[in-house]
């Protein structure tokens, strides 16, 4: 059979972060696969230049609507490796407080993704809507359902009220009962394990020589977390487990996720519960020449910022990586040799910023545009059907 | 093996290849390394030591190009970050080290069209970010770079 070239995006009108997918498939079976970014490239490194390190932290927290907490925990700890500044305790427990909020939202957000891929509508209401409970806690804790504007260089800029406490910990405690309903109904069911076990395996190997990062390395059995690698903020003191499991697929990048998050509950609860008294703000009066690290463990993996100052009050040089910068290459080494229906739950199961499943479009060789993204998205969902029956 | 270990490890294997060794702090080191050597040290660092690569960042400084390669030591909590310094009188070269590791390719792409670094040996130096339009020879991340699209609405910062 001829083989077919799939264009996959740019853009689509729900996610962030268009990307450009061109698969090539023999008949059903995904033969190569290259994949083109920066369609939604906006200099935010070069901007970051023009402002002030306490600008830069809003500026950052823009690079991502999901990741919002993790850009500017990652440079304010960059722009506190270069003082060095010790945070003060309470604001170390407020940030990693935010941080796993961060983290339980964006999972569920996930999930709830990853079931409408496979045609799980069901799966993709109750994640959705249990996501709706972290959003109001962390409204009350921030102010805002999403950047929350908490982080500056030294400490936190809003203190946690104690009387937002109680209501915080009642939202949160309304999330395991319904979690655990739902693992339940997902990693019992049949069809989904046909769907998602085996398929788009990332090997040990792999995961080590692309240097893949959080749930995708950690599916790969890679123990990679740098929450425990190289504890900030509250982590080396609250009880905590990291999760990896062996064998890369898509099932096992499921499993880990659900599995997390009711680590960063226990986290988070156990935070709101021994919240220190003390200053919230190091107060930072001038940044040194020299240049900094900052490591935090995102969602979806490390996230790392490099700041260079010249001793004014405006980086010299800020590099930003982003875990999907790493994870996004690993396609190479698992869509390949897959069904063309497998490729978006496999392109899925990283958790890029997801955007190009809708505006899939498949073309024949002469470029005669045979059909569309909702038809892919429909041919997964009909394989779940056809494994139903 | 420790931090220490480590280190004079480095030190021993490769004396002839460091310019500098800079202990910053328990958690991060930066070594300066000759450009020639840079590959056998990280493909050293990446395969021998079995750190995992993090990113390089490039950055021009007025009388030279540095490159920082960054790798992590989990077992350690070690940031072991290679830096190179090359000369702005010469062509801007290096050897990639993306053939020993998969995980540096998208970011050597990256480097070669912000900063107009080649890299000699890098399976597919094509163009990450910029957009098709964006003309040969513009390097948006070095010093000089001047606004070349005058329909452009961008900030233009300070001067």
């Amino acid at each position: 059979m001829a083989k077919t070239i799939i264009p996959i995006g740019p853009y689509h009108p729900l996610l962030e972060e268009p990307e450009f997918f061109t698969l090539t498939v023999d008949g059903e079976t995904v033969v190569d696969i290259d994949v083109k970014i920066g369609y939604n490239h906006r200099g935010i490194e070069k901007l970051s230049e023009m402002k002030t390190f306490d600008q830069s932290v809003f500026v950052v927290e823009r690079i991502c609507g999901i990741c919002s907490t993790s850009h500017p925990y990652a440079f304010t700890r960059a722009v506190e490796d270069i003082a060095p500044v010790e945070v003060p305790e309470r604001a170390k427990f407020i940030r990693t407080i935010i941080a796993e909020g961060e983290r339980i939202h964006s999972h569920l957000l996930w999930m709830g993704l990853a079931g409408h891929f496979l045609g799980y509508n069901t799966v993709f209401m109750w994640a959705w809507k249990l996501r709706e409970e972290i959003l109001d806690a962390m409204e009350i804790l921030s102010g805002n359902r999403n950047n929350y504007a908490m982080f500056r260089p030294g400490g936190v800029r809003r203190d946690i009220k104690q009387e937002d406490i109680p209501a915080v910990l009642k939202k949160i405690d309304s999330i395991p009962p319904t979690l655990t309903m739902l693992k339940k109904a997902v990693t019992d069911d049949p069809v989904l394990h046909a769907r998602t076990k085996g398929i788009g395996i990332l090997s040990k190997e792999d995961a080590i020589d692309f240097s893949a990062l959080g749930p995708t390395a950690r599916a790969s059995g890679v123990a990679r977390d740098v929450r425990k690698d190289s504890p900030y903020g509250a982590y080396d003191r609250a009880q905590w487990d990291m999760i990896v499991t062996q064998n890369g697929d898509v099932f096992d990048k499921l499993v880990v996720r659900v599995l997390e998050l009711f680590e960063s509950i226990k986290i988070m609860k156990w935070c709101l519960n021994n919240l220190p008294q003390g200053d919230i703000d190091a107060d930072i009066k001038s940044i040194p020449p020299g240049e900094g690290i900052g490591r935090i463990e995102a969602p979806r993996g490390e996230c790392f910022h490099y700041v260079i100052s010249d001793g004014t009050n405006r980086p010299a040089r800020h590099k930003v990586r982003a875990p999907t910068f790493m994870n996004l290459p690993t396609y190479k080494a698992t869509v390949v040799g897959e069904s063309i229906s497998d490729a978006t739950i496999i392109l899925a199961a990283i958790d890029p910023c997801y955007c190009c499943t809708e505006r899939m479009i498949v073309r024949d060789t002469k470029g005669k545009k045979v059909f569309t993204g909702e038809d892919l998205v429909r041919l997964s969902q009909q394989k779940t059907e056809k494994l139903r029956k | 093996m420790d931090r220490e270990d480590v280190l004079k490890d480095i030190e021993e294997r490769f004396s002839g290849d460091i310019v500098d060794i800079s202990d910053r702090s328990p958690k991060r080191v930066y070594i300066e390394i000759k450009p020639d050597s840079l590959r056998k040290v990280a493909r050293y660092v990446f395969r021998g030591l079995g750190a995992r690569f993090n990113i390089a960042s490039g950055v021009d400084m007025r009388y030279h190009m540095e490159i920082l390669y960054h790798f992590t030591v989990e077992e350690i909590d070690l940031v072991i970050s290679l830096r190179v310094k090359l000369d702005k009188d010469k062509p801007l070269e290096i050897d990639s080290i993306a053939p020993d590791m998969e995980a540096a390719n998208w970011i050597e792409r990256e480097i070669h069209e912000i900063l107009g670094v080649d890299f000699k040996g890098h399976p597919d130096l094509r163009r990450l970010l910029l957009p098709d339009n964006w003309p040969e020879g513009v390097y948006p991340l070095r010093r000089d770079y001047e606004e070349w699209d005058n329909d452009a609405i961008r900030d233009r910062g300070i001067k």
